[in-house]
């Protein structure tokens, strides 16, 4: 925004005729109406709605009678009350999945940027190749793969994996569709890729030289990509879990598709009580808690990470 | 071979025995012995592409030399990692870390190293290159020269064995580049530490160096101190790389005394036998060597007066360009090709410009000889070249 006020050059300010004076304040409307498509939009699909949405969840009604405006805040307290198991199970899966999105997603990025070569496009459209096909598909044929006669379920089975993973509680007797690591998969698998690339370009940028020079000033590895890349690479991880967390957490498909009720989050809740049960209040005030929710957290881990101005 | 020796000297020397690095089918530095004196100040001097940097970052062991070993104060190191040999680097573009403030950077490596206090050393290194109140500053707040001392306190804090300077004054201009060069010359007298500095530019390596390696192809062309190298170019390489050279094509008539009687632009030279590196029986071809400031000039109606037994070219002034405290000539001699001139304006001959008739003239003490098998224009591409390039228009 400091180029509009940048003064015009004063030789074509001296010289030009005066009908041409006015460009300066021209050039300063510029930015302005560069961002008019983008405000529009904005305004029209997410201002609006967002607006409608508040006015629907402070209503009271139902269908046949059709809903008003009471400011029933109590709507909240009820929604809150009712469906914070689905909160907190959103918060933990979304909370897991982030997690092993960074544990698989950073090792992948880190080879990708520095060791992969001439081979760097070529891992990286296999990074991006799932996004040809539709979220829906990619989601379905998980529940092929995880199918309770499938070759992953019978590997799990003869190597006694399950019967621990039963133990722990993430999944349930002999099979894996219809349990949390199921959904869990299901939403680290759809969120990898939104984990990756943010950690690749920030990885990307880091000089090489950097990991020489630390290694020159006897760091060894290990303590080079602690003290080096690690740190330098903080904004692709912020990036990284807020574009993976975010989603995830308000994400239905995976447990619609791969759980089962026991594995419902909040999205599922909303979605019922929009489309199934027909409560426009109770949803529209669980959105907004979820919304306030996410916002909240966000707000803390950019404030812990410490990284504001990286971001 | 001079050495400046310090009473603190806690150098140690570097011995390079055979060692090459080749990338495929590319051979980047032919094996190569190499021997730099502990305490001294040597530079790996040649145009880019010529296998100093690789050189360095061998010694340094960020790069595993194909064939031949690196020994440091005489322990092999060539199987250990970077993170475990006594040698610290300065690298090009300085590689200061973005995410420490100039504290921080320097006091890396004591850290490293599990060094408990660091405050005393980081603030008395910080004070060596005059950056103590930037210690809380973040790299990219710092101008060019300033990280450049940041590089060079991150790295002696250390006190290496020995220095690696990669190229650390390229990305200066010209004036920081002098300052700096005095500067780093200063603290190496003051710390002892041998230093390694690569470089391309001539005048650096000639001003900073007690040795000077001159590398060409991934070979080294010849070794000396910057004086001998100058005055004593074993090649045509190293007598247009490091300066300018005329170099004259001629034929040894007469060997045997103590100057060696040559047939060059149809007329006779005197050479010294002591300063020809070629052999020379009667009947050799070589190439006679003479620097442009050597060589002083005579209008053609002055050639009596040239002193008895100098060396004498007759020819024609091409071009003649004034730069304040010489005049640089270029002589066109038939038989010789161009000759450089370059003449203190001390007093100045009026009727010396272009197109004058002039004879060229020097002590035959200053002619060296070289070898004929070799390319008259070898090391005239580098920055040697673009000066003459320059100086010529």
């Amino acid at each position: 925004m400091t180029a509009t006020e940048a003064p015009a050059p004063p030789e074509s300010d001296a010289t030009e005729p005066p009908a041409l004076r006015r460009t300066p304040t021209r050039k300063r409307l510029v930015p302005y109406w560069l961002l008019l498509p983008g405000i529009l939009w904005l305004l029209v699909f997410f201002a609006a709605p967002l607006v409608y949405q508040a006015s629907t969840s402070l209503q009271t009604g139902s269908l046949e009678e059709g809903f008003k405006v009471t400011w029933h805040l109590a709507t909240y307290w009820d929604a809150l009350g009712e469906y914070w198991p689905q909160f907190v199970r959103s918060m933990g899966y979304a909370g897991i999945a982030t997690a092993l999105c960074l544990l698989l997603g950073y090792p992948l990025a880190y080879l990708i940027a520095f060791k992969a070569g001439r081979w760097r496009n070529v891992v990286m459209m296999l990074v991006i190749a799932p996004f040809f096909t539709s979220f829906l598909i990619r989601t379905l044929a998980w529940k092929t793969i995880l199918a309770d006669g499938g070759p992953v379920v019978g590997a799990l089975n003869s190597l006694h994996i399950l019967d621990v993973t039963s133990a722990l509680g993430i999944t349930e007797g002999h099979r894996v569709l219809a349990t949390p690591l199921a959904v869990v998969c299901g939403l680290t698998y759809n969120f990898l890729p939104f984990m990756i690339l943010p950690l690749y370009t920030s990885l990307e940028r880091i000089d090489p030289r950097l990991h020489e020079a630390a290694g020159d000033l006897y760091a060894r590895p290990v303590t080079t990509f602690r003290r080096v890349t690690f740190p330098l690479s903080m904004p692709g991880v912020v990036a990284g879990t807020l574009l993976t967390f975010i989603p995830a957490a308000g994400d239905y498909i995976n447990a619609e598709l791969l759980g089962s009720t026991d594995q419902k989050m909040i999205g599922n809740v909303i979605q019922s009580q929009f489309l199934r049960v027909l409560d426009y209040p109770t949803a529209a005030a669980l959105s907004f808690i979820l919304m306030a929710a996410i916002l909240a957290m966000v707000t803390i881990y950019i404030r812990k990470s410490g990284t504001e101005d990286l971001v | 071979m001079t050495m400046t020796h310090t009473p603190q000297s806690s150098g140690g020397d570097v011995r390079l025995s055979q060692i090459s690095k080749t990338y495929g089918s590319f051979t980047a530095v032919h094996p190569l012995d190499l021997t730099v004196p502990a305490g001294s100040f040597f530079a790996l001097l040649g145009a880019s592409g010529c296998g100093k940097t690789t050189t360095l970052r061998m010694i340094a062991g960020l790069e595993d030399p194909t064939t031949g070993t690196v020994e440091l104060s005489g322990e092999d190191v060539t199987a250990l990692p970077p993170y475990k040999r006594q040698v610290n680097t300065v690298f090009q573009n300085y590689a200061l870390f973005p995410h420490l403030d100039i504290y921080e950077n320097v006091a890396f490596g004591l850290r490293r190293r599990g060094v408990k206090s660091v405050k005393k050393q980081v603030e008395e290194m910080l004070d060596l290159v005059q950056l103590g109140p930037m210690a809380r500053r973040k790299p990219q707040q710092l101008s060019g020269g300033q990280q450049q001392r940041v590089a060079v306190a991150r790295a002696l804090i250390n006190h290496p064995q020995v220095l690696l300077l990669d190229e650390p004054l390229g990305a200066l201009d010209l004036k920081l580049r002098r300052q700096m060069q005095l500067e780093l010359k200063r603290i190496q007298t003051e710390v002892g530490i041998t230093f390694v500095h690569v470089t391309h530019d001539q005048e650096e390596a000639m001003t900073m160096a007690d040795t000077v390696a001159v590398m060409n192809g991934g070979r080294v062309e010849q070794l000396g101190a910057p004086a001998d190298l100058y005055e004593n170019p074993a090649t045509t390489f190293v007598a247009n790389f490091l300066g300018t050279s005329n170099l004259i094509e001629a034929e040894v008539v007469e060997a045997g005394g103590e100057d060696l009687l040559l047939r060059a632009a149809g007329t006779k030279l005197r050479l010294p036998a002591a300063r020809c590196s070629a052999s020379a029986a009667a009947g050799d071809k070589v190439l006679a060597g003479v620097r442009p400031e050597k060589m002083a000039l005579a209008h053609a109606d002055d050639a009596a007066s040239v002193t008895d037994g100098h060396n004498r070219l007759p020819g024609r002034i091409k071009d003649a360009s004034f730069i304040g405290v010489s005049t640089q000539y270029v002589i066109e001699a038939p038989g010789a090709g161009e000759i450089s001139v370059y003449e203190q304006n001390i007093t100045r001959d009026g009727r010396l410009i272009p197109g004058a008739e002039v004879v060229v003239h020097w002590n035959p003490a200053h002619t060296f000889g070289l070898d004929a098998a070799q390319s008259l224009l070898a090391g005239k591409t580098g920055a040697a070249g673009a000066d003459l390039d320059e100086e010529a228009a």
